[in-house]
């Protein structure tokens, strides 16, 4: 177990490097840079100007010294400086993390919440009209945009009750917070609810016809043990790993819901960053999701050790 | 048009007469609340182009001369003192002096004086080490020589020669006087001013705050304990949000002729003012990119456009043909209809100037069978794309395939600057409506933002001229002289002026939208809310 922790974290530096320059080249391969957004708001662009500022800004370096520069500074904790607001990357970046992880961490709560007890009441009503509602409930989670659903439902909440639930910062009190952001995590984990609950279904469909399920009906134990305790627990490890990926995804997932319901999160900064070509913000946001993406596989991998006792990572 | 010119007439002479909203006993405290529509470039109004800087931050300084806050029109008469407590003109009207009210202080405690205002004049000018990054009306100030201090609290702009509007470009919202002692990095992320309101904070794509400033040298003002700008990007949620009462404002401009009709009905008490933007659609055309060279195939592209059909389609019948100038009756220097008929391409008879048009493209060798295909490029925005697609189809009627291109938005400037594109569709918003910022920033050889790069000597000859005239009658006539140039050479076909409202809630008082510039009225020190 040791040796594959050890491989793991060297295979974990290896592709977090490979990405570090991935992402440093693909955002510069983007048309225009800062210069040109920086100018664009004046509706204008001076030539010589816009020398002087590539100059200050470091971007007349060739692109070894760029980066050479960046996963240096990275190495030592300096992320630079945002090119756009001039303050210190680190400053913009992470005040941005904690709302954007309170967002993901409740849309991944309401997802398992529903999608796991529902998709098993699912599967154990098999063509039943409760499995029929939870599948169209599941095929509409997937198919309406979060964007549309967010809108409707501010919409909603505008006409019945005369309020509009946006961010707002300082509401003073953690309950509030959640409260205030528990309506785009719903809007949000609805979609990851409805593939979670179509996962739980079918992996359970599947276990359930194994013979130890009907081998523990005949032991006489009872329908939720043999529900939760048997079944569950056999069919649970593709929805780990689903719950998983989704996790990883729901940073870049939550651009549209963070537009929609106005929250000040890392998602939404990101395409603005990219929108204008704020390379500090960029790739060390970008860098932030791929360690976010690598260490959540990472738990999902050793949570496989936990729930199956079969799976051992031994050489 | 007969109802609008009348209710124009009603609205001029109401902004002539007197002040535009009846004095009310005013409450002091409350905090502002409005919506910002985009991510704000920086806070450094002399830097920046745009609305999204000047909305917010002109409440943190003062200028030298203001148009009047309470008055709708823009006008030399409606330009009152602000840090200038008087002005007066030499014998050879080359010579500008202000003299400069006392005990004034910057935000930061420090006295302002004669200096700070060579300072900014000196930086927009070019002339001090500490210069602005851009400076995008640098050509405003072209005939300015220099600015002389005499002792603490009198300054003299020396001119080449005399500018009839001189005065006009020191009362806009783009003109105010900036400290000597902060650098001009430090304007754009924590500004100082002498105005109403200081900057507390800017929290990039979230929020920026300003808090009364309670050293303001008009005692008893600003009403208002802060203006607190929520940055919404999404418009159906900004527009949701003023709806539930979580606004005081709308930003400015935000609510387009369809979506007033949902706000109105959404929020009936809402008060909303629909005024031009002083924004222009105009096409551009690269004469340097072959066949457009060709003076005749421009020609034939100007005689296609519907000018009626553009402004039914995107702005519900609400906008105004025009040429270079805002049209009347909010418009000061523009043509009334009955002129502008006369010019190249506005007749009333589209389809009689169309097959005028067709004429030409076929004695050039092209057909429906053999049509120029070209690409018509245009910003990746809504505003500029809607326009480009009806131009595509109008310019179809005369043989010319169109192909929509749209460029990324932060790139626009730059790649029409470098001249990469053939044809395009353009806005041009204009600071203050006056002929030499709009005729030099546009049309004059030596500006940087003639994004045409439309170069006349005999023309910048007439746009010379114009401006030494004091006479406003028979500098109206050279007006209209260039806008028939401009219309023969097609420098930058004006398609439309757009309108655009803007609402707040009746119990937000004291505020006057100005109708004939979008830049100009966001000092916010006469506002005040009666909850």
């Amino acid at each position: 177990m040791g040796a594959y922790l050890i491989r793991r974290l060297l295979l974990m530096l290896v592709t977090l490097f490979g990405m570090s320059v991935l992402i440093f080249v693909m955002l510069r391969l983007v048309p225009g840079n800062i210069t040109d957004i920086i100018f664009d708001s004046a509706g204008f662009v001076n030539p010589a100007a816009k020398k002087k500022i590539e100059r200050q800004l470091g971007l007349d370096q060739p692109i070894v010294t760029q980066y050479v520069s960046w996963i240096s500074g990275l190495a030592r904790g300096d992320l630079g400086y945002a090119y756009v607001s001039e303050k210190p990357a680190i400053e913009e970046i992470l005040p941005r993390i904690p709302v954007t992880a309170k967002l993901a961490v409740l849309a991944l709560v309401f997802s398992v919440l529903f999608g796991v007890p529902l998709g098993v009441m699912s599967a154990v009503r098999q063509n039943t009209a409760l499995d029929y509602l939870l599948r169209v409930i599941s095929l509409s989670g997937l198919s309406l945009p979060s964007f549309w659903l967010g809108l409707l439902i501010l919409m909603a909440f505008v006409h019945w009750f005369g309020w509009i639930p946006i961010y707002k910062s300082n509401t003073g009190s953690l309950w509030h917070d959640l409260a205030l952001l528990s309506i785009p995590a719903a809007a949000v984990g609805f979609r990851s609810s409805a593939l979670v609950m179509r996962l739980t279904r079918s992996s359970m469909l599947e276990v359930m016809r194994q013979d130890y399920i009907r081998t523990a009906r005949a032991k006489g134990a009872s329908e939720p043990a043999v529900n939760y305790d048997h079944a569950l627990r056999n069919a649970v490890l593709p929805v780990v790993t689903i719950i998983g990926i989704e996790a990883a995804f729901l940073i870049g997932g939550l651009i549209v819901t963070e537009t929609v319901f106005n929250i000040p999160g890392v998602a939404r900064f990101l395409v603005e960053a990219i929108r204008w070509r704020d390379y500090p913000i960029v790739q060390n946001l970008v860098m932030f999701i791929a360690i976010v993406v690598v260490v959540t596989n990472f738990i999902v991998d050793m949570l496989y050790v936990v729930l199956d006792p079969r799976i051992k990572y031994e050489e | 048009m007969p109802l609008k010119r009348a209710l124009g007439c009603v609205l001029v002479t109401a902004a002539i007469c007197g002040s535009a909203v009846p004095a009310l006993a005013q409450k002091s405290g409350g905090t502002l609340r409005i919506y910002h529509r985009d991510n704000l470039p920086s806070g450094s109004i002399h830097e920046e182009a745009t609305i999204s800087t000047v909305q917010p931050f002109m409440g943190v300084f003062n200028n030298l001369v203001i148009y009047d806050q309470q008055k709708k029109l823009n006008a030399p008469e409606t330009i009152v003192p602000d840090l200038a407590e008087s002005w007066a003109w030499d014998a050879s009207k080359t010579k500008l002096t202000f003299k400069l009210r006392q005990g004034v202080k910057w935000h930061d405690g420090k006295p302002f004086t004669a200096k700070d205002v060579q300072c900014t004049w000196n930086k927009l000018t070019g002339k001090d080490n500490d210069d602005f990054r851009k400076n995008p009306r640098a050509i405003w100030w072209h005939n300015l020589k220099e600015v002389t201090v005499n002792g603490d609290h009198e300054v003299t702009f020396n001119l080449n020669r005399p500018q009839a509007s001189f005065l006009s470009l020191f009362a806009s919202g783009y003109t105010p006087v900036y400290p000597c002692h902060v650098s001009t990095k430090d304007m754009r992320t924590n500004p100082i001013g002498t105005g109403p309101f200081k900057f507390v904070e800017f929290k990039r794509g979230e929020s920026v705050r300003f808090a009364r400033n309670p050293d303001y040298w008009k005692k008893g003002q600003p009403y208002l304990d802060g203006i607190e700008w929520k940055v919404i990007e999404n418009r159906s949620t900004r527009i949701l949000a003023f709806v539930a009462g979580e606004f005081d404002m709308t930003f400015n401009a935000d609510v387009t002729v369809p979506l007033l009709k949902d706000v109105t009905s959404q929020a009936p008490k809402a008060i909303c003012e629909l005024v031009p933007t002083y924004v222009s659609t105009n096409l551009i055309i690269n004469p340097k990119a072959a066949p457009f060279n060709d003076p005749k195939i421009r020609k034939a592209m100007a005689l296609t456009l519907d000018r009626k059909a553009y402004i039914d389609i995107l702005s519900g019948g609400k906008a105004d043909i025009s040429g270079v100038m805002l049209p009347p009756p909010e418009g000061l220097w523009g043509m009334p209809p009955e002129e502008l008929q006369k010019l190249p391409g506005y007749a009333a008879d589209v389809e009689k100037s169309r097959a005028e048009a067709r004429k030409i493209m076929e004695s050039l060798g092209y057909s429906e069978a053999k049509p120029l295909k070209i690409k018509v490029s245009t910003r990746n925005i809504a505003i500029y794309r809607d326009p480009a697609v009806i131009l595509i189809d109008q310019l179809k009627k005369i043989y010319i395939d169109g192909e929509l291109e749209v460029i990324d938005t932060s790139i626009w400037h730059a790649k029409v600057t470098r001249g990469e594109y053939s044809v395009g569709l353009n806005l041009t918003g204009v600071g203050v409506d006056d002929p030499d910022v709009n005729l030099y920033e546009n049309y004059s050889c030596n500006s940087e933002r003639n994004l045409t790069q439309y170069c006349n000597k005999d023309l910048d000859a007439l746009i010379d001229k114009q401006s030494q005239e004091t006479d406003a009658g028979k500098r109206k006539q050279l007006v209209w002289e260039i806008e028939r140039k401009l219309a023969e050479d097609l420098a930058r076909p004006i398609i439309m002026y757009d309108r655009a409202a803007t609402c707040w809630h009746p119990h937000l008082k004291g505020f006057v939208l100005h109708a004939n510039s979008i830049y100009n009225n966001w000092r916010f020190e006469d506002v005040w809310l009666d909850k």
